[in-house]
């Protein structure tokens, strides 16, 4: 009776949450990720600045440009996303209030990506 | 915390565990308190990068307007905060990610480690800048 854990749920690993280590490793997954890519927009930052909305359109609309930054938004909005729920888990104790607010988060990680996806879209499909 | 053991009402006093301000501040605790700061800066800055990108989807005009705000002196120091927050949150990370080999973890070398980051943020966030100003020269 030492061990009240069954011997399928001992292989499988996925402890009490049901998702095992699948957070810490998309976190990890992404920050490696990220790295690459976030550089490659603060390069894009820079390349712009002081450039007028003609050339910015045209920079954002080049595919391969397009492309890298759904990827940047991607991974940077699953990256923060996680981050979020991690901060909200430790510092909101209230269950209510916690479940609220780690609801929002997701809706807010999705808002700013769909945004920031469509506007990319429209620029790069000419709109 | 209301349902905790501690805080229930008619619940003895319990003696609790000392808490961080009885820590006196090290390089490695700062870092890991600012590697959360600046995650949690980051994840706001978004929105500046969503506006900017919703504005080059709209119109000349409001793109000129959004430009003119982030050009501002105001704008710019807090696109410069923004750049130091992403760039120290990266060398950060790059801290985690090796330490998470199980490596680095020792007393010196993580102080080490500390210093570095903010060292290496700072001076990377102002050769950012200078290349930045440089482009807009050229």
């Amino acid at each position: 009776m030492s061990d009240m854990r069954t011997p399928l749920a001992k292989v499988r690993g996925l402890g009490s949450a049901k998702d095992g280590t699948d957070t810490f490793w998309r976190q990890r997954l992404t920050a490696i990720a990220n790295i690459p890519l976030l550089l490659f927009f603060v390069g894009l930052l820079i390349a712009l600045n002081g450039a007028g909305y003609d050339e910015v359109r045209a920079t954002l609309g080049n595919p391969f440009v397009s492309l890298v930054l759904v990827l940047v938004l991607v991974s940077g909005l699953v990256h923060m996303r996680i981050g979020m729920k991690e901060i909200i888990e430790d510092y909101i104790h209230d269950e209510g209030i916690k479940i609220a607010l780690v609801v929002l988060n997701t809706f807010f990680a999705f808002a700013i990506g769909v945004a920031c996806v469509f506007a990319l879209l429209k620029i790069a499909f000419g709109g | 915390m209301s349902n905790s053991t501690a805080t229930r009402p008619g619940m003895r006093q319990r003696p609790l565990s000392p808490h961080l301000q009885v820590y006196r501040l090290i390089p490695t605790m700062v870092m890991s308190i600012v590697h959360r700061i600046t995650g949690a800066a980051l994840y706001v800055g978004t929105l500046l990068v969503a506006w900017w990108l919703i504005a080059a989807a709209t119109s000349e005009s409001y793109f000129e307007f959004v430009n003119g705000l982030y050009g501002s002196w105001f704008g710019r120091l807090v696109l410069f905060g923004y750049t130091w927050a992403l760039l120290h949150h990266m060398l950060g990370g790059l801290r985690h990610l090796v330490w998470d080999t199980g490596t680095a973890m020792g007393k010196e070398t993580s102080t080490k480690l500390a210093w570095a980051t903010i060292a290496g943020s700072v001076t990377l966030t102002v050769l950012v800048w200078i290349a930045g100003y440089m482009a807009r020269g050229g």
